[in-house]
């Protein structure tokens, strides 16, 4: 994988995601062996838009792997300010950086920047379009937690309508054996028909819609919440109508397997009640840990760097 | 019938739908150049019912398979020395560079680059544009 760049979760294959499962699982028992294997390795993080979330994760892999980090986490602050087109930006940063990461608020920005990338470049999200490291993340979460990424039943919760991060995890776990999906979203924010045509029906995946969370919630192997947002409703009475439906409390979860486990991008607003949070199942800030080494696996074989 | 002087070197696009000749005509930018050019519209046509023509006495760079997805039986003739040396119906291009995404959070919006859209569905002429995926379904310009 040495010098590949990674737009959209797609562009890896099953075996390549294997190997970086594989190799972020070596990364967790021995963090030690891997603390200075970036030494004299810089990676540029270019932020168009903030997000500390996913910046601290990047920039937090990097030194943890012994390299160093340059980068903006605001366009405002920067050449960009003064109109530089993102292929400029790029191939100047290219003089410095061995590997660049780089999240922007329009979509395919990420396909730009890696045509004028001369090193290894990795998406860290391009507007609503893909945000491939998330959707590697919660592959890893579930593989560790599971101990499989087939044969699940996994429920997708919240706004399935806009939700990107839904659409591209529904995409990457299309490709595993016996998936079958649970969508429970109101009506107004249920997965999109091209994402059932193309993804699902193409792939003869089986999926089922419901309303309900209470209903469904006994069937789950991977519960995986969203937020919704109030700015997705027509109005105010739907959104208070509907918003606790969809809200993971403990009584919600009564019902649900012992061996379930709860994930969220984060960050949460209201969606998962904070009572949880104690509850073995809840599952969320591992998964956040787990986006750091998942991202340290990247960098390290985007980089061609090889521990024995 | 109107009468329009036949045209010595150039091209004449015939077989347009009725109502669509202007817009070719805007597309091509036939209003801004310095030779002679004709729009004839509603223009009784056995076939057809009504067409309209656009006459053009000069070379047209642009390649003109675009215009395939009004209709793929608009006939482009080229003339030479006053007589038909070739005469084609566009064909579906495969990639289009001529039409600006619509979708105002594709980067194609800020950044000073190239459209493109690739054809992915022949029959519906839908195409997928390369940076944002959006989908669109072309059947006028
Ligand atoms: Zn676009």
């Amino acid at each position: 994988m040495k010098g590949k760049k990674l737009i959209d979760p797609s562009d890896l294959t099953t075996t390549e995601i294997e190997d970086l499962i594989k190799l972020a699982n070596q990364i967790i028992q021995n963090e030690e062996k891997y603390s200075k294997c970036c030494e004299n390795k810089l990676l540029a993080t270019l932020f168009y838009e903030p997000s500390t979330r996913t910046r601290f994760s990047f920039e937090a892999a990097m030194l943890r792997l012994g390299g160093k980090v340059i980068g903006f986490s605001e366009p405002n602050s920067s050449s960009v300010a003064k109109g530089e087109s993102i292929s400029d930006t790029i191939q100047t940063v290219c003089c410095y950086a061995d590997i660049i990461a780089m999240r922007h608020p329009k979509e395919g920005s990420a396909y730009v920047a890696a045509n004028a990338s001369t090193v290894s470049f990795i998406n860290a999200g391009d507007g609503g379009h893909f945000h491939p490291t998330q959707t590697l993340t919660d592959l890893l979460t579930i593989s560790n937690l599971k101990g499989r990424l087939d044969n699940l039943v996994i429920g997708l919760c919240g706004d399935l309508k806009f939700g990107r991060t839904v659409h591209s995890l529904i995409k990457a776990m299309s490709r595993y054996q016996n998936i079958t999906f649970i969508f429970i979203s109101p009506e107004e924010l249920q997965v999109p028909d091209y994402i059932k045509k193309e993804v699902l029906e193409k792939n003869k995946l089986k999926y089922d819609e419901s309303t309900n969370l209470e209903e469904v919630i006994s069937k789950l192997d991977i519960l995986y919440m969203t937020r919704v947002q109030k700015e997705r409703f027509f109005n105010e009475s739907d959104y208070i109508r509907l918003k606790d439906m969809f809200i993971l409390d403990l009584e919600k979860l009564k019902n649900a397997k012992k061996d379930l486990t709860i994930l969220h991008p984060l960050p949460r607003v209201n969606e998962i009640s904070t009572e949880i949070d104690d509850d073995p199942r809840a599952a969320y800030f591992k998964q956040a840990k787990f986006g750091m080494y998942i991202r340290m696996a990247l960098i390290l074989k985007f980089l061609g760097i090889e521990v024995d | 019938m109107l009468k329009v002087t036949s045209i010595d070197k150039g091209l004449v696009i015939d077989h347009i739908p009725q109502g669509e000749g202007i817009k070719i005509f805007h597309f091509l930018n036939l209003d801004k150049v310095k030779y002679r050019v004709a729009l004839l519209m509603n223009v009784p046509s056995e076939k057809m019912g009504w067409k309209d023509i656009i006459k053009i006495e000069n070379e047209i760079s642009m390649n003109l398979d675009i215009l395939s997805i009004i209709n793929d039986k608009i006939t482009i003739n080229i003339i030479e020395a006053g007589k038909i040396i070739k005469k084609y119906h566009p064909a579906i291009p495969k990639v289009i560079n001529q039409i600006k995404c619509k979708n105002p959070r594709c980067v194609t919006s800020v950044e000073n680059i190239q459209n493109q859209f690739n054809l992915i569905n022949k029959k519906t002429k839908e195409y997928s544009c390369q940076y944002c995926e959006e989908i669109i379904k072309l059947n006028t310009l």
